[in-house]
């Protein structure tokens, strides 16, 4: 079987050729002009931030010989050798770790609460009032945007040092963070039944307890303990700034030279991350089934 | 008008026992659950030195401070601050294009549609164990490294990011359509004009609007990688708080607020010259 395929006019043909060399022609430019200014940004960024690949370069072995440095124990010996040796102070951190673990379980309930108190006004279908639902959001936003650990090293000069300081800062990162999902599902939730409750004569606090909460309940669970799983890596830095748990005692440690407590206590807070993630993992999972286990 | 029929509820009740009678274990357990949290809470509390007095004192005293911020002022330093703001950029725009960079060809190691599993999963748990690492963490060490300074900031953001870069990246091209592949495939292509010719085209819009996602978030952890002593903004900010100059404090926050709102918008703006209006989800 032979195809006839059709072919234009040599004068047709060329014209659309060109056409099509030139949208392509227009569309390398435009990359090429992209990436010329994002490559410019870069040089100007490596500038700015005292880039200095000599240094990189002749210290990189540094960076390679720390990792060798912080897994040898202080007589010589690898730190696997010997695990009582390496985690001598496995008490005292995991006081510290539960102390951590804490912080960020009380931060983010706290903030969860008020995220919730919050949310039905800063979201666009439930707000009572469009000068309200301005102001919550600019609070939500501002609570999210200033980082949590500057929060903490404001409130440990205000409420000393402590966990206190490390639990009121996440707990307001967490409002603002939270808020702003809390009313996005809110947003998302189907308004008929709102509409339903409203024929009957219901107050507004009504209409949200019976129609929207049991819509989005789930879903609020679910973002929270994502948070919690953020504040709990969050939570192990606070102690940076002596906003309490483990961070103290690892800033210490890495400060001091202790180099085998440094990978024993990072060795401590990984495994503690990875249990928590794979717990809310699967609490996530049974909340919303399988499908959201992502 | 017909009147209702009348229902036989005790039929009812009898027919669909568990919708009517629902076992206590179901009953009980959201009360059980808000209990148990709220008992963990109050423990926490307890644990955690949370006195009213404490409480009480550390507000007024907050009050004070927020008092002392108004109006927000730079002092004499505001080229040095805005130095610094020019650091924090730089430090979030290099650390996050070398992330990415590296963590391209190591995505593909750890995406299943590419690697067997067997070499999929340490690969996997390598990316997984930088990222349970914070970025302040890796600051911290890379100051060991090369010094203090925005350097250590550029590698440790690198660093941070490359991990989680790497497990989103691969996950990305765990969702990509096969069937492109499958062709360049048929038509002969290597392994290589496979993942090239077949995947790239794909996975490439989702990685730009990730990685300006990122360029944005990590301007807010270059912001405070400075309380280290990675440089930046942090490094002035954390200095102005430690000599209580609250002023300067507020006017370095607000900066950081609009530096952020910028970046927001204009990375906003770029994601959807990249990938369209429609895909961004």
């Amino acid at each position: 079987m032979t195809i006839a395929v059709a072919i234009l006019p040599e004068q047709q043909l060329a014209a659309l050729n060109a056409a099509y060399r030139k949208a392509v022609a227009r569309k390398r430019l435009r990359l090429l002009a992209g990436l010329a200014l994002f490559v410019a940004a870069l040089i100007v960024a490596a500038i700015g931030a005292e880039v200095n690949l000599r240094t990189f370069f002749t210290y990189f072995g540094n960076f390679v010989s720390y990792f060798d440095r912080i897994l040898t124990l202080d007589n010589g010996q690898r730190v696997w050798t010997n695990f009582g040796e390496w985690f001598w102070g496995w008490h005292k951190w995991l006081k510290l770790l539960g102390e951590t673990l804490l912080i960020s379980y009380v931060g983010t309930l706290t903030g969860a609460v008020f995220a919730f108190a919050l949310n039905f006004f800063a979201a666009e279908n439930t707000s009572p009032a469009a000068w309200l639902r301005f102001t919550v959001r600019r609070l939500l936003e501002f609570a999210r945007t200033v980082p949590g650990i500057v929060f903490a090293l404001i409130f440990v000069i205000a409420f000393g040092l402590g966990p206190m300081a490390g639990v009121l800062a996440i707990a307001i990162h967490s409002t603002g963070a939270l808020g702003k999902l809390f009313s996005e599902i809110v947003e998302n939730a189907d308004m008929k039944p709102v509409e339903g409750i409203r024929s009957t004569g219901a107050s507004w606090l009504a209409c949200m307890r019976f129609a929207i909460l049991p819509q989005v309940t789930a879903g609020y669970a679910s973002y929270a303990l994502l948070r919690f799983e953020i504040n709990v890596r969050e939570a192990s830095v606070m102690g940076f700034v002596g906003a309490g748990g483990i961070g103290q005692e690892l800033v210490v440690a890495i400060r001091k030279f202790y180099y085998s407590d440094v990978s024993a206590i990072l060795v401590t807070i990984i495994l503690t991350v990875f249990i928590i993630d794979i717990t809310t993992g699967w609490l996530r999972a049974r909340l919303f089934g399988k499908e959201a286990r992502t | 008008m017909t009147k209702p029929q009348q229902v036989d509820t005790a039929q009812i009740r009898a027919r669909y026992p568990d919708v009517f009678h629902r076992p206590a274990s179901a009953r009980l357990a959201t009360p059980a659950t808000i209990v148990a949290a709220g008992a963990i809470f109050a423990y926490g509390l307890v644990d955690l030195d949370f006195s009213p007095s404490r409480f009480v004192a550390g507000l007024s005293q907050l009050g004070w401070i927020s008092m002392m911020m108004i109006p927000p002022d730079p002092g004499t330093s505001l080229p040095i601050y805005l130095k610094a703001l020019g650091e924090t950029l730089s430090i979030a725009l290099l650390g996050t294009t070398l992330a990415a960079i590296f963590a391209l060809p190591v995505s593909l190691l750890a995406a299943r549609n590419i690697v067997p599993n067997l070499f999929r999963f340490p690969v996997r748990r390598f990316l997984d164990c930088i990222r349970g690492v914070d970025t302040l963490i890796w600051a911290l060490v890379w100051i060991n490294v090369v010094g203090l300074g925005p350097f250590a900031g550029v590698l440790a953001i690198a660093v941070s990011d490359f991990g989680a870069f790497g497990k989103l990246f691969s996950e990305a091209i765990e969702g990509a359509d096969q069937k492109q592949v499958e062709g360049v495939r048929a038509s002969g292509g290597s392994a290589l004009h496979e993942i090239r010719f077949g995947l790239l085209p794909q996975v490439l819009p989702v990685i730009a609007g990730q990685v300006l996602y990122f360029i944005e978030s990590n301007t807010r952890s270059a912001t405070i990688i400075g309380i280290v002593g990675a440089g930046g903004i942090g490094l002035q900010l954390a200095e102005q708080i430690r000599v209580l100059e609250w002023q300067k404090v507020s006017f370095l926050i607000l900066m950081i607020l609009v530096a952020v709102a910028a970046i927001d918008f204009i990375s906003g703006k770029l994601r959807f010259a990249i990938i369209g209006r429609r895909a961004v989800a």
